[in-house]
């Protein structure tokens, strides 16, 4: 037994280590290191999901009924998987039209309307309040038992008076810890990081506490969980009550608490606090979405365990929402006693302050500032400021939120399971899914439809769940239970129009949806949207095809310094100065007080409202200064068209201009080609013309000499004659190569295929040039090192590649200190590798790789004109390819050059070289 | 992939909602042990773990994407 000061100074410590939590990490955010931007963080505030109602009701459920208590973790499980296709549109629009509730998102989708933000933030604050009785009851009661058990009837006698009420001190701290953390900026869309961080760290908090305590029972006071079943499967009170075999309550029940509680994890006002409005970026809830139920299995492991050792240790004895906290108590292990009342404590404290927060800023911007609206009537300028005053309001709300919640505790105490008070929380929030989720996806979602279904669901539930629980803690008739009001057995709230065999739960849930879907979609199918509701129905289901700046709907004008004023109003001057400064600067140029504000601005301007004082409100306030009408729904929708199909044209036309550029490129580059083939082609002609000219001329000439000189000499005669002929063969020569290279070309050569040997070839090329390099005082050498050099091909052909490429390394090297070398050696595979080197001047890399063009000449710069005719290398290439050889230069200017060309040893494949030439002609292999 | 994402999470949902629902949940709500442990029970945890795993693997593949 502990000392009731014990208690209270460890609760107090704990108080003031949440308050430390918030305190730093509001601090760091302020200074830009915020704890709040990682998925953790994000999957810890949204297990606010588990208040005291887990951490105490569960095991009472599971004494009770077995697994049904899993309903409530496994429908939130089925939700999160579809999360990123729910919830991600729903932080979307939020975000991009500054929504901070329920309540204000199903307003501003059925057409920024005041009257169902106001229902919305009525059955949120009413649906909500018997939930914070829970936390609150659930707090008093745990310090009862935890101070004097294994006294029951101390216990159930509870505190004496008022001011010995536990609950009411904790809702006073906690109402303070609201005020500091939850109010501190006036635009609610501004993130509460402080708040978010103080909820994650008792997340973590209850999950220890938790596990501590299931696996001390588990494990300590039992020997594991398989003697746990063991033992309960023994035990016919607990065989009786079909703990593990069955699903009591049947199937009905157990699907209609899967559903609710699937809906209530998102529509929970803390919940879409949490997850919707503190959401920092859309990837977190990837994480999120299979973290979060990763939390839920954790925490729900221990509970059937716990739950039959329970009942195995008291049995009837004490109530079994107490089990958890009596189990360590009645083994004398009193800190972990007071550990679990702390994880207790913490579930119950953070439900209690997201949810205080988040119902008073639904109920103060959608209740109460539209009220206020509409009372000062504050549609006349008036010129004070009133952020001081919505900050104020919030915290008043804040306050009688925590009232109203303290005072159901005090009405119901005691009168109610945990579990049930929960459910009645879930069933009334879940009144809000049909609007929501059928507005998220279609268009045709009315707000007549929305206004009907929310008031039949709402009042449906008052009277099924609310009233009898009421009536059950005596407030009302005990007749309205026992055989219907007034006596009439149809109007009984656990049996409407007859419908009896139902659990209350399942009940309700099955009336109310019935009435607040049927009347949606009813009502949407038959109704007629006006210009706002379509617009904004558009802007809610299509929120992925637009981007932010197609949102505008002001038509009319309106001052800057009239929106500044406007703004000031909500957010304090400086802060709405500082607005339009860096929206002007945004502009590229300062604003003008007395100057007429683009649309943007106005809907700037109504947006930053919105998170300030609600969509609804903002719409008023913004057109209550605007001059002139908003756009009808066709006006809105030719801009969003004409936006996006102007995105869409100037998408295709970039990617036509980007293929035309492409396009451009790739004739630009073979037009240049074909220019240069032309251009080389009549420096060919003109080459080839000069070629024949230069023997012709000396043919004539000489020819003219023995024609006018009869009397010539027998042996000038003779000279001149050996001139003409020699001169003659120049030109057949020439000639031969101009139709060789168009034969090899045309592929119509007739080549003689037979087994050449390579290296005798090579000797003998050598041999026949012998003369040239002789006459041009240069060396040769060959170099042949290997046996067998067999190759397949056309003897002639080999050879006339080979003396083509020795010619031209005579040509290219200096008289008298040129040396070439001729060498066959081992290539690469199967090949044989042929090379020409010579020590001359080397050859560029632009011109190596133009080397083997035909036509192409490389220019000596000593020469000053080519050498060649521009035709050897190209045939020695087509020879090589007819081969199935391949031929490349290796050169660098200044060290000479080598001609490396491998053909492939005989005995292969290649012996069609009619068909080969054809296809080596056309193709352009290239160098390596 | 959005689109094909999404489409494959809604059908994991539907089939953790089929699997979590009458009747299938009848055919192991019954009298049993598997390993020591109630059948019910190691069911419901199994499918649940499942479910989870499938949606982390989901969710991952996505970020990579």
């Amino acid at each position: 037994m502990l000392p009731a000061w014990t208690i209270l100074l460890v609760s107090a410590l704990y108080v003031g280590l949440l308050f430390a939590v918030a305190y730093t990490a509001d601090k760091l955010g302020d200074r830009g290191l915020s704890l709040v931007n990682n998925p953790y963080v994000y999957t810890l505030s949204i297990a606010v999901y588990c208040t005291a109602w887990t951490f105490y009701g569960s095991v009472g459920l599971a004494a009770e009924q077995g697994l049904a208590f899993l309903t409530i973790y496994l429908g939130p499980t089925l939700m999160a998987i579809v999360w990123w296709v729910v919830l991600r549109k729903i932080v979307r629009i939020s975000k991009l039209y500054r929504l901070t509730s329920i309540a204000d998102f199903i307003a501003a989708r059925y057409g920024k309307s005041m009257l169902l933000g106001g229902l919305a933030a009525f059955i949120a604050l009413v649906g909500t309040t018997p939930y914070i009785a829970l936390q609150l009851q659930a707090v008093s009661s745990s310090f009862d038992v935890l101070l004097h058990f294994p006294d029951m009837e101390a216990v159930e006698a509870g505190s004496a008076g008022i001011l010995d009420d536990k609950a009411l001190y904790v809702a006073v701290l906690l109402a303070l810890f609201t005020i500091l953390f939850g109010t501190r900026h006036i635009d609610a869309t501004e993130r509460l990081e402080g708040m978010v961080v103080a909820v994650a760290f008792e997340s973590v908090v209850k999950l220890i506490a938790f596990l501590a305590i299931g696996v001390f029972v588990t494990f300590v006071l039992f020997s594991g969980p398989l003697e746990l079943f063991r033992e309960a499967a023994a035990t016919p009170k607990i065989q009786e009550l079909g703990l593990l075999t069955e699903l009591p309550g049947g199937y009905q029940s157990w699907m209609a608490m899967l559903a609710l509680s699937a809906l209530a994890i998102l529509f929970l006002p803390r919940q879409w606090q949490v997850s919707v409005v503190e959401n920092v970026n859309e990837d977190h809830i990837r994480t999120a979405s299979w973290l979060f139920p990763l939390y839920l299995l954790i925490i729900n492991l221990f509970v059937l365990p716990v739950a039959l050792a329970g009942l195995l240790f008291f049995g009837d004895r004490i109530p079994a929402d107490d089990y958890v906290l009596a189990l360590p108590l009645a083994v004398d292990q009193g800190l972990l006693g007071l550990l679990v009342y702390i994880g207790g404590f913490s579930a119950a404290t953070g439900m209690v302050i997201v949810a205080t927060i988040a119902v008073a800023i639904m109920v103060s911007n959608d209740l109460v500032t539209p009220a206020l609206l509409r009372l000062r009537r504050f549609h006349a300028r008036g010129q004070r400021d009133l952020s001081r005053l919505i900050v104020t309001i919030r915290r008043v709300v804040i306050c009688v939120i925590l009232a109203l919640g303290y005072v159901y505790y005090l009405l119901i105490a005691d009168t109610h399971a945990l579990v049930s008070i929960g459910l009645i929380s879930f069933a009334a929030v879940a009144q809000f899914a049909p609007a929501v989720l059928l507005g998220l996806f279609w268009k045709g979602a009315s707000r007549r439809g929305a206004l009907a279904g929310l008031v039949a669901g709402f009042l449906l539930w008052a009277y099924t769940l609310l009233l009898p629980s009421l009536a059950e803690a005596g407030l009302l008739g005990e007749r309205l239970l026992g055989d219907g009001p007034w006596g009439i057995e149809w109007l009984h709230p656990y049996a409407l129009f007859g419908l009896e065999g139902m659990d209350p739960i399942a009940h309700a849930f099955f009336w109310t949806m019935l009435a607040n879907l049927g009347l949606l979609l009813g009502i949407s199918l038959f109704d007629r949207q006006s210009d706002m509701e379509r617009i904004q129905a558009t802007l809610f289901v299509d929120v992925f095809l637009r981007s932010e700046r197609d949102a505008r709907f002001w038509e009319g004008t309106a001052t800057v310094g009239d929106l500044q004023d406007l703004l000031g109003r909500f957010l304090g001057p400086r802060r709405s100065a500082e607005v339009i400064r860096e929206y002007g600067a945004h502009r590229g140029r300062p604003l003008d007080e007395a100057e007429q504000a683009r649309p943007e601005l106005v809907n700037h301007v109504e947006r930053l409202l919105a998170g300030s004082i609600g969509s609804a409100s903002a719409r008023v306030m913004v057109s209550s200064i605007v001059k002139g009408e908003a756009l009808s729904y066709e006006g809105v929708m030719e801009i969003l068209d004409a936006t996006s199909r102007a995105i869409e044209y100037s998408r295709r036309l970039e990617e036509k201009s980007q293929a035309l550029e492409d396009a451009t490129r790739e004739l630009r580059a073979a037009n240049e080609r074909l220019k240069e083939l032309d251009q080389l082609k009549d420096e060919f002609v003109s080459m080839v013309s000069h070629e024949l000219r230069t023997p012709l001329t000396s043919i004539r000439a000489f020819g003219e000499i023995l024609l006018n000189n009869p009397e010539m000499d027998a042996d000038q005669r003779r000279e001149f004659l050996e001139v003409v002929v020699r001169e003659s063969e120049r030109l057949t020569r020439l000639i031969n190569q101009v139709l060789d290279l168009s034969k090899i070309e045309s592929g119509s050569a007739e080549w003689q295929l037979q087994e050449v040997d390579l290296g005798r070839l090579a000797r003998e090329a050598a041999e026949s040039t012998q003369q040239l390099f002789a006459e041009r005082q240069t060396g040769l050498d060959v170099d042949v090192a290997i046996d067998d050099t067999a190759v397949k091909g056309d003897p002639d052909r080999l050879m006339q590649l080979i003396i083509n490429l020795l010619s031209n390394a005579s040509k290219f090297t200096e008289p008298a200190e040129g040396q070439v070398n001729l060498k066959v050696r081992e290539g690469r595979g199967d090949n044989l590798r042929l090379e020409v080197s010579d020590n001359g001047p080397g050859i560029s890399a632009e011109d190596q790789r133009r080397i083997f063009d035909k036509f192409h000449q490389v220019t000596l710069a000593q020469a000053g004109k080519p050498k060649g005719s521009g035709l050897g290398l190209a045939i020695c290439r087509l020879i090589a390819d007819a081969h199935w050889g391949r031929l490349w230069v290796e050169s660098e200017p200044g060290h000479g050059s080598t001609f490396v060309c491998e053909l492939p040893r005989a005995g292969g494949e290649h012996c069609d070289i009619t068909g080969h030439i054809n296809l080596a002609g056309r193709t352009d292999p290239e160098l390596e | 992939m959005t689109g094909r994402r999404s489409e494959r999470l809604i059908a994991l949902a539907l089939l953790g909602a089929a699997l979590f629902n009458y009747p299938v949940l009848s055919l192991f709500a019954v009298d049993g042990k598997v390993l020591g442990v109630p059948i019910l029970f190691a069911y419901l945890f199994i499918v649940w773990a499942g479910l989870i795993f499938g949606l982390a693997r989901l969710n991952r593949a996505a970020a990579r994407g």
